[in-house]
């Protein structure tokens, strides 16, 4: 490959195609850089890919010999599907499944709201305190959730809420409401202040701007908040564990998985076809709405 | 409507309750809100009205817990005498505990560091390649697994069965050793390795989000500098080293420290893995098995409260570089 491409090498490499990386690459001399991205995809793929396949194998092929037999010998079978969300075998997926629903849904569309309306106060209402209540809330998104587990449980003992789902909602919903609404307040400043002003003068308040203004134009924002917060809530172990550790009535299905993995870390047909359910709703979210997740991100997210 | 819910329909009808709930107090809020904005000094009240349900929440569930937790490390295990600085002197002193900040330091350090560099020079691999996406995807996919399932997916990995005649490994590492001619190791157990078998699986699950983030700061670098570069003639190594590297600088300073805070509070992994067993603790888990299992509040909170202090530099460090790039 020549080291200087002169400017007129013809239409299909215009100059604005070309990135610095993708320079860097060209000049990597392609096969190598196929190679080395090939092997760093398939190192972070095989993992998942062996406990998947594992989850369709009987259990004593599972036992006996390494995934990788599969392709020698392939045999398939669904009982441990069946095992994980049939009664018998204690494991109830279905049942902690939908406890994870009960928890998520609630949890997301409360701090959503909540942080909306303060966001919209921050970005577009003049008043006392604003610079230094917004800048509070903000320092807020580095405290660590263990600081505050065991006041938090104190206070839910106090109110008869142990046990209950309440504590999960309200609890993610705190959490989650100091970068929900640095999120959202960044995103509602980027809307020209032009469209909430000719609002006012047509005599509209800020309920109705609020509503009739910002939250059409937020959807991209909300969403990428949104599956945010879902997964988060969906995926986490430590609230759930404080909150819903007793008993398993109101426990989500990462908590029951982490269970297994502690009281049956052999039964691997049980927890390869359990680790799959659990993952099943996180990947569909993630994949259908990868668009808004990555957004989310770029935003600018630290949060725990 | 407190009570614990037991069947699905009972779990589905007080979800359904709570959101009605909510949205009456929302229905409330707007109303009043709406009634005060055509006061005099309607703007001011509207905006206090808008923040008070999420200031209350979070003076309740997050400052005033945070202050407390922060007092009840000055008190002994069960949290009725005050004993100064005891339990931070335990954390610095006791042999166990510094396994556990050791730990925690060599998770703090290698996790950001080696999930950025993957992340980077995977994100400069695939960048503008014909399956981006794709290919993006892969890496990215364990972002949005919990670590539960991720550390499950890993200790399958780590799999070890005894080294007998007939005995055939499960896992794919040992696997490999065997096949390597090696003997099979018991991956989980074998100090000071295990740690870093579990640090593998946070750099497994954090390379995506480093990668997301530095692609699209690679994209975002001025194709006119990138040109420039390439009319002199610069090569693969210099353009890395003179144009990306430095174009992306600040967004790196962000991956580090955001996946530096992550790594410092994460305590799924070794629970789920290791238990905190074989000398693989960190400060995260250590807070958990302390306060909820050795019942030693004091104890417990001190660890959370030490979290909380190694958060504050990074996060410092995090502000500096970002105004200098600014």
């Amino acid at each position: 490959m020549s080291i200087v491409t002169p400017l007129t090498t013809g239409p299909e490499i215009t100059p604005k195609q070309l990135s610095a990386s993708a320079v860097a690459k060209k000049k990597l001399s392609s096969p190598w850089a196929s190679l080395a991205a090939i092997v760093i995809a398939v190192l972070w793929t095989i993992p998942t890919f062996g406990l998947l396949v594992s989850s369709f194998r009987p259990e004593r092929a599972i036992k006996r010999t390494g995934w990788w037999t599969f392709f020698s010998d392939p045999q398939v079978t669904f009982d441990n599907y069946k095992a994980v969300f049939g009664a018998d075998g204690g494991v109830n997926m279905a049942d902690f499944f939908v406890n994870s629903l009960v928890i998520c849904i609630p949890a997301v569309l409360i701090p959503l709201a909540l942080a909306s309306l303060s966001a919209y106060a921050f970005a577009w209402i003049e008043f006392k305190g604003k610079n230094f209540l917004f800048l509070a809330i903000f320092a807020l998104q580095i405290v660590p959730l263990q600081v505050t587990l065991i006041p938090v449980l104190e206070i839910f003992v106090k109110l008869h809420l142990t046990g209950t789902f309440w504590t999960l909602w309200l609890a993610h919903s705190t959490f989650a409401l100091p970068l929900a609404i640095y999120l959202l307040h960044n995103f509602m400043k980027e809307i020209p202040a032009g469209l909430i002003e000719a609002a006012r003068i047509d005599g509209a308040g800020h309920v109705s701007i609020f509503f009739r203004v910002m939250l059409p134009l937020l959807t991209p924002a909300l969403a990428a908040f949104g599956i945010f917060q879902f997964l988060w809530v969906w995926n986490d172990l430590l609230v759930a564990l404080v909150f819903a550790g007793g008993g398993n009535e109101v426990a989500p299905i990462t908590l029951q998985l982490a269970n297994l993995s502690g009281t049956r870390g052999t039964a691997w047909q049980l927890l390869s076809a359990g680790a799959f359910v659990s993952i099943l709703v996180p990947v569909t979210v993630f994949l259908l709405l990868q668009r808004y997740f990555v957004r989310g991100l770029l935003a600018g997210s630290v949060k725990g | 409507m407190f009570n614990t819910a037991s069947t699905t329909p009972g779990k589905l009808l007080q979800m359904l309750a709570a959101l009605l709930l909510f949205a009456a107090i929302m229905g409330v809020i707007l109303f009043i809100a709406g009634r005060l904005g055509r006061g005099k000094n309607g703007d001011k009240w509207v905006g206090y009205i808008y923040l008070l349900p999420a200031v209350l929440m979070l003076l309740i569930g997050l400052v005033y817990p945070g202050l407390r937790t922060i007092y009840e490390s000055f008190f002994d295990a069960a949290g009725n005498a005050f004993i100064g600085f005891d339990n931070y002197k335990t954390i610095f002193t006791n042999e166990d505990e510094l396994t556990v900040l050791r730990n925690t330091v060599f998770w703090v350090v290698f996790t950001p560091f080696v999930a950025t560099a993957v992340g980077l020079v995977y994100a400069i691999l695939v960048d503008k390649s014909r399956m981006e996406s794709f290919a993006k995807a892969l890496i990215f996919l364990p972002m949005s697994i919990s670590f539960v399932a991720a550390s499950v997916i890993w200790k399958f990995m780590y799999e070890y069965r005894p080294d007998q005649g007939s005995v055939k490994q499960i896992g794919l590492i040992n696997q490999i050793i065997v096949w390597l001619g090696g003997k099979p190791v018991q991956l989980l157990i074998e100090s000071p390795l295990n740690t870093f078998l579990l640090i593998i699986v946070m750099i497994w699950i954090q390379a995506g989000f480093a990668m997301t983030i530095l692609s699209a700061a690679i994209k975002a670098i001025p194709d006119d500098i990138v040109e420039a570069a390439r009319l002199d003639g610069v090569n693969a190594w210099s353009m890395f080293r003179s144009i990306t590297l430095p174009s992306v600088r600040p967004t790196v300073v962000v991956v580090l420290t955001t996946i530096g805070i992550g790594t410092l509070k994460v305590f799924d992994i070794v629970r789920t893995m290791t238990g905190g067993q074989f000398k693989t603790n960190v400060v995260a888990n250590e807070f958990y098995s302390q306060t909820f299992r050795a019942d030693n509040q004091g104890l417990g909170a001190a660890l959370a409260v030490l979290l909380f202090i190694l958060v504050i530099p990074i996060v410092a460090y995090n502000i500096r570089q970002v105004r200098q790039g600014a």
